[in-house]
C-alpha cells in the first residue's frame, strides 16, 4: 500500500473516519443482512442461516400486498410532485427576469426541505382531519353541514401530504438541470421555425430529462421508506414496507423478517439511485 | 413563448407556492387561537398555547435531549467529516471510491434503513438504546452532509497557499490550523448549522434507537395520538421560526465562502 502524503498524517486522516464509517454504517448493515438468515425463535431469534424471512415474504399476501402499496404510493407521490413542481421551476428559470426574485423565490421553495418532517405531515393531519381546518372551512361556507372523516385515513391523503414534503427534493435537480439549458439551443430551435410546444418537446424536455429522473428516483426512494407520515395521515389501510419493518421491530417482535424487508428495501433503492447517476453521468458526456 | 402559455405557467406557479405556504399558515394562525378545537370562526387572539408550552415539563425534558443530541452529533459529524474530507481530497489510498461510497450513503438510504440496522448492530453486542445511541445514528446521516459541503469548499481552495505555509516552516497542523481552517470555516458553520437542524428535527433514526429519554420530534410523534392540539401548533410554530432563521444565516454562510474561498 502506497499512500501519497497530503498536508496531514495521512493514517490520522483517514483512520478516524475509517473506524466511524465501518462502526455506524458498515458493520450496522452487515448484521442486518446477517440477521435477515437468523430463525425466530424465542425471545427474538438464533442465529442460523435460514431463507425463512424471505420466503414468508414472498408467499404470504400480506407482504406482497405491502410492497405492491409501497410500489403504488412511491409511483402517485412521484408523479403528482412532478406535475406540481415541473412548471413551478420551469416558470422560475425562463418566465422569471429578476435575478434576485429568482433567488428568494429558489429560496422559498427549497427552505421547507429544512423544515421538520414531522411538522410537515402533522400540518396535513390538522388540515384534513375529522375536527380539521378543512371540513371547519366547508362547514363555515355552508358547503357541508357535517364534519366528514373522509379526508384523513387514507391513500390520497397519503399522496398528498408526501408531495407535499418532497416538492423540495424534485425541485433541486429539475432546478439545475434547467438551469444549465444553454439559452441560445432555444433560440435556435425557435429560429429554424419550431413551435413554442415544439421546442418545449424536442429541446428543452430532453435536457431537462437527467433532472426529473433524478427527482422522480428521490421521490420513490423516500416515500418508500416513510414511515412517519404514512402512520400519521395514512391509517391502518395504509401500511407501507417502512411502517410493516417498524412493526417487526416493535409489536411484533420479529426482527428476522423486518431485518429481511429492510435488505430488500435497501437493495432496492440502491438499484435505483444506481440507474439515476448512470443516467446523469451519461448526459455529462453528451452536453461536453 | 406565447402570452397564454405565459399567464398559464404563471397561475400555476403561484398555486404551487401556495400550496407550499398556506398549511404553514394555517399552523401559525391556530396556534395564536383562543379556542381549543382548530375550527373557523377564530375566536381571538392569545398566547395561551405558548404559556401552556412553557409549563410542560415532558416538553422541556425532551427540548433539552434534542439540544444535546444535535450538539454532539454535529460536533462529532464537523469533526469526522472534515477528517473524511481532506482524505478524500488529498490522499490517494487503494478503496477511495468504495469509502467515498460508503460514507456518503446514509444520505440516500431511507432513515428507517439507517436506524433498524444500528438497533440491530448494538443489540448484537448487548448495547443498551440511550441518547449515545441515538447520537451515534444521527452523525451516521449528517457525516454525508459535513463531507460534501467540505469536500467542494476543499476543491475550490488554492493549495499553494499551504504550500508556502510548509515552506516557511510551519508542521502540518500549524498549516491546517492557520492556513486550511480559516478558509473552510465559512462552510464548516454552514454546513454545522444544517447538520443541527437535521439531527434536531429527525424522527426515523431516532425512533429505533432511543432508549427511556424522548427527542422534541419524539415527544411531539407520541402525543399525536391524542390529537393535533393547538399547543403542538405552537410549538411547530417556534420550531419553523427557529429553522428559518438557523436555515437563513447557514445559506449566507455556505454562499459568502464561494467567492473567498478561490
Amino acid at each position: 500500500m502506497k499512500l501519497k502524503y497530503g498536508s496531514m498524517g495521512p493514517a490520522t486522516l483517514l483512520g478516524l473516519p475509517l473506524l466511524w464509517a465501518l462502526f455506524s454504517i458498515v458493520i450496522p448493515l452487515g448484521v442486518l443482512l446477517a440477521h435477515s438468515f437468523f430463525k425466530v425463535s424465542y425471545p427474538i431469534f438464533k442465529p442460523a442461516f435460514v431463507f425463512d424471512s424471505y420466503a414468508t415474504i414472498a408467499s404470504d399476501p400480506q407482504y406482497l400486498q405491502v410492497i405492491a402499496r409501497t410500489a403504488k404510493i412511491s409511483v402517485l407521490t412521484a408523479i403528482s410532485t412532478l406535475i406540481v413542481t415541473f412548471p413551478l421551476v420551469y416558470f422560475l428559470v425562463f418566465t422569471v427576469r429578476s435575478k434576485a426574485v429568482r433567488s428568494l423565490l429558489y429560496f422559498m421553495i427549497i427552505l421547507p426541505l429544512w423544515v421538520s418532517y414531522l411538522l410537515r405531515a402533522y400540518v396535513w393531519k390538522t388540515i384534513l382531519g375529522q375536527e380539521g381546518v378543512l371540513n371547519s372551512v366547508l362547514m363555515y361556507m355552508g358547503i357541508t353541514d357535517k364534519p366528514s372523516g373522509l379526508f384523513l385515513y387514507n391513500q390520497i391523503a397519503m399522496v398528498i401530504t408526501l408531495t407535499y414534503i418532497f416538492i423540495p427534493f424534485m425541485a433541486m435537480p429539475i432546478y439545475a438541470a434547467l438551469e444549465r439549458i444553454p439559452m441560445r439551443l432555444i433560440e435556435a430551435a425557435m429560429d429554424l421555425g419550431m413551435t413554442p410546444l415544439q421546442t418545449f418537446w424536442n429541446v428543452t424536455l430532453p435536457l431537462a430529462m437527467p433532472g426529473v429522473v433524478a427527482g422522480v428516483i428521490f421521490t420513490v426512494c423516500l416515500t418508500s421508506g416513510d414511515f412517519v407520515a404514512a402512520n400519521l395521515v395514512g391509517g391502518p389501510s395504509g401500511a407501507m414496507v417502512a411502517s410493516t419493518i417498524q412493526t417487526q421491530f416493535g409489536a411484533s417482535l420479529n426482527w428476522p423478517l423486518g431485518s429481511a424487508l429492510s435488505v430488500i428495501m435497501f437493495v432496492a433503492v440502491t438499484v435505483l439511485v444506481a440507474i439515476s447517476e448512470r443516467f446523469n453521468a451519461r448526459d455529462r458526456i453528451n452536453l461536453s | 413563448m406565447n402570452r397564454l402559455g405565459s399567464i398559464t405557467l404563471g397561475v400555476w406557479a403561484s398555486v404551487a407556492l401556495v400550496f407550499l405556504y398556506l398549511p404553514v399558515a394555517v399552523l401559525i394562525l391556530f396556534s395564536f387561537n383562543d379556542n381549543q378545537l382548530m375550527v373557523l370562526p377564530l375566536k381571538g387572539f392569545t398566547l395561551g398555547w405558548y404559556e401552556a408550552a412553557l409549563g410542560n415539563e415532558m416538553l422541556l425534558r425532551s427540548v433539552r435531549n434534542s439540544v444535546i443530541v444535535a450538539a454532539a452529533s454535529t460536533l462529532i459529524a464537523l469533526i469526522v467529516g472534515t477528517a473524511a474530507a481532506l482524505a478524500l481530497d488529498r490522499v490517494a489510498f487503494p478503496g477511495k471510491v468504495v469509502f467515498r461510497f460508503v460514507i456518503l450513503m446514509p444520505i440516500s438510504l431511507p432513515g428507517v434503513i439507517t436506524g433498524v440496522s444500528i438497533l440491530n448492530m448494538f443489540s448484537m453486542m448487548g448495547v443498551g438504546l440511550s441518547l449515545l445511541t441515538v447520537v451515534i445514528g444521527h452523525t451516521a446521516m449528517l457525516l454525508a452532509l459535513v463531507v460534501t459541503q467540505v469536500f467542494a469548499r476543499l476543491q475550490r481552495l488554492d493549495r499553494s497557499m499551504e504550500d508556502a505555509a510548509g515552506d516557511l516552516g510551519a508542521s502540518p497542523w500549524e498549516t491546517f490550523r492557520r492556513v486550511t481552517l480559516p478558509n473552510i470555516r465559512t462552510a464548516l458553520i454552514g454546513s454545522g448549522l444544517l447538520s443541527f437542524i437535521v439531527s434536531f428535527d429527525e424522527v426515523a433514526v431516532t425512533f429505533f434507537l432511543t432508549g427511556r429519554e424522548n427527542t422534541l420530534p419524539m415527544y411531539i410523534y407520541s402525543s399525536l395520538r391524542q390529537g393535533p392540539s393547538p399547543e403542538l401548533n405552537a410549538i411547530c410554530t417556534v420550531i419553523f421560526a427557529g429553522t428559518v432563521v438557523l436555515i437563513g444565516i447557514s445559506v449566507i454562510f455556505l454562499r459568502t465562502g464561494k467567492g473567498a474561498a478561490t
